[in-house]
């Protein structure tokens, strides 16, 4: 099989692993979170989610209706033989995957409301590159759900604000967002950098697996005080009451303009749906995650 | 309390229900989203009928994964969508239908809320996303209506079994649990951002 062959059996076969299972940290989660709630309403919902996670694996069908927006993360080595036209294979192996998984086609043209019906069109599948050392290639891949991406904030807050007024925009978004992304989610918060900067950092941040700590002891320590605070608003699971509105809050940053304090909120819903590969220069490749037995 | 229907649904069964019952429903669920409710509308308002007759019925927010096979069309996705989109309408819609419950997520407002007492209709909320164990329910589908507004929009007519669980989050006595939700949880926000010494 030749290299661009390859490249596009593994993204195929990379949605089509996210279709069917939600991301295994966060099913751990889920299941912590529902030992945790009290109430009769919360503990439901949160069993129905369970539940219904284990039946998508096992029956192969797409654990919610809604398969997401094609979202990769590349890593591409600077000696991966295949540059300009890794768009060109993300793009076939997106029509295949919908076809033969198969996908729900959300790839709408804004003007004329016409679905393309593959999940591609105009700058669709989103891409954000990344060129690395070596001569292999790393993907991320993220079905993104409407639902939670209707959610997604924006603040730019004047850097006399500081710390706390990030964690004012952090609740903020969150009563904003109310039921309406389906939580329990996960938040990914970007800081700094600029308006689009820290959007995209903070979807990235919302990516990192749960157990996978953050390495900065003061993120970590923000990034459980704003779990704390988002959660004891009490909105819980669908926002109908509860404990557990949040899983995660991961927080990533980037130096910033002096005169700008940019904060971007990323919420993605419990139907966390991603996963992780690794092309080489000879063809050969690796599923990292999520592991599906 | 749990509860298991069958529908059609008598007005007295629905305002039994209060907000936090959990309910199953067995019979006949008809989807509808937007389009269906724009069109339905316009339909009644000039006086002509409906493809489906909705009266003590059960209306579900969905726009459901549809694939046909042989002829024959097989559910693949069945998840609720976010009713608040249909909000504008609703009220209207419930009163020129007769349909006691309206199914989705994420939740609907006052003037819903307000046609619910008034109409004895209840809101039931599934869980979002909750796809597959919804797909589990579906027995059979019956008929499809307006298929020309595409397989997510049109009006799927199918037969199900224990469909749920779904919360009642409106009642018929003029009860909301998201706007109660919101609503302690809009007294916690001062003293959270308090704590934060904000
Ligand atoms: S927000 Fe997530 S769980 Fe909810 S409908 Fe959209 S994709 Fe599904």
């Amino acid at each position: 099989m030749n290299l661009e062959e390859s490249l596009e059996s593994c993204v195929v076969r990379m949605m089509e692993v996210a279709a069917f299972n939600v991301s295994p940290d966060v099913t751990k989660a889920l299941r912590k979170a529902l030992d945790r709630e009290e109430s009769d309403v919360a503990k439901i919902n949160l069993s129905a989610i369970v539940e219904n996670i284990e039946a998508a694996k096992q029956e192969r069908k797409p654990v919610c209706q809604d398969t997401g927006t094609p979202t990769f993360f590349l890593k591409i080595g600077e000696d991966f033989p295949v540059k300009a036209k890794i768009h060109e294979i993300l793009r076939r192996a997106v029509r295949r995957a919908t076809k033969e998984i198969p996908l729900r086609p959300n790839a709408v043209n804004p003007w004329t409301l016409e679905n393309s019906g593959d999940n591609t069109g105009r700058m669709v599948p989103i891409v954000h590159v990344e060129i690395v050392e070596g001569n292999s290639l790393e993907l991320t891949y993220l079905a993104k759900g409407g639902g939670s991406e209707n959610t997604v904030q924006l603040f730019m807050l004047s850097p006399v604000l500081g710390v706390n007024g990030i964690k004012k925009a952090v609740l903020e978004a969150i009563y904003r967002a109310g039921p309406k992304p389906c939580p329990p989610v996960v938040v990914g918060v970007g800081v700094g950098g600029s308006s689009e900067l820290c959007l995209k950092i903070a979807k990235r941040a919302a990516l990192r697996p749960i157990d996978q700590p953050n390495p900065d002891e003061k993120l970590r320590n923000l990034e459980r005080e704003l779990l704390d605070m988002i959660n004891s608003s009490g909105f819980g699971p669908m926002g109908l009451g509860g404990r557990t509105y949040a899983l995660a809050v991961h927080v990533d940053w980037a130096h910033k303009h002096p005169a700008s304090l940019p904060v971007g909120i990323s919420t993605i819903c419990w139907a966390l749906r991603k996963s992780v590969a690794k092309v080489h220069s000879d063809g050969s490749f690796e599923i990292l995650a999520p592991e599906v037995v | 309390m749990e509860r298991h229907f069958r529908i059609p649904v008598s007005e007295e069964k629905v305002r039994s229900l209060r907000v936090g019952d959990v309910v199953y429903l067995s019979g006949v669920l008809v989807t509808g989203r937007d389009q269906v409710h724009r069109r339905a509308l316009q339909y009644l308002r000039e006086g002509k009928t409906l493809p489906m007759d909705l009266r003590d019925g059960a209306l579900y927010h969905c726009g459901p994964i549809m694939i046909e096979k042989g002829g024959e069309w097989r559910v693949y996705g069945f998840g609720p969508t976010t009713s608040a989109r249909m909000e504008p309408v609703e009220a209207e819609f419930i009163e020129r239908t007769g349909v006691r419950f309206i199914i989705g997520k994420g939740g609907m407002f006052e003037r819903t809320t307000e046609a619910m007492g008034r109409l004895g209709a209840a809101y039931l909320a599934h869980p979002g996303g909750v796809s597959v164990l919804a797909t589990r329910s579906v027995k059979r589908v019956k008929d499809v209506h307006w298929l020309d507004l595409g397989i997510p929009e049109a009006m799927w007519v199918l037969e199900v079994e224990d469909f749920g669980p779904t919360i009642v989050a409106i009642d018929s006595h003029g009860s909301n649990l998201y706007i109660d939700v919101m609503r302690k949880a809009e007294e916690r926000k001062n003293s959270i951002l308090r704590s934060l010494s904000i």
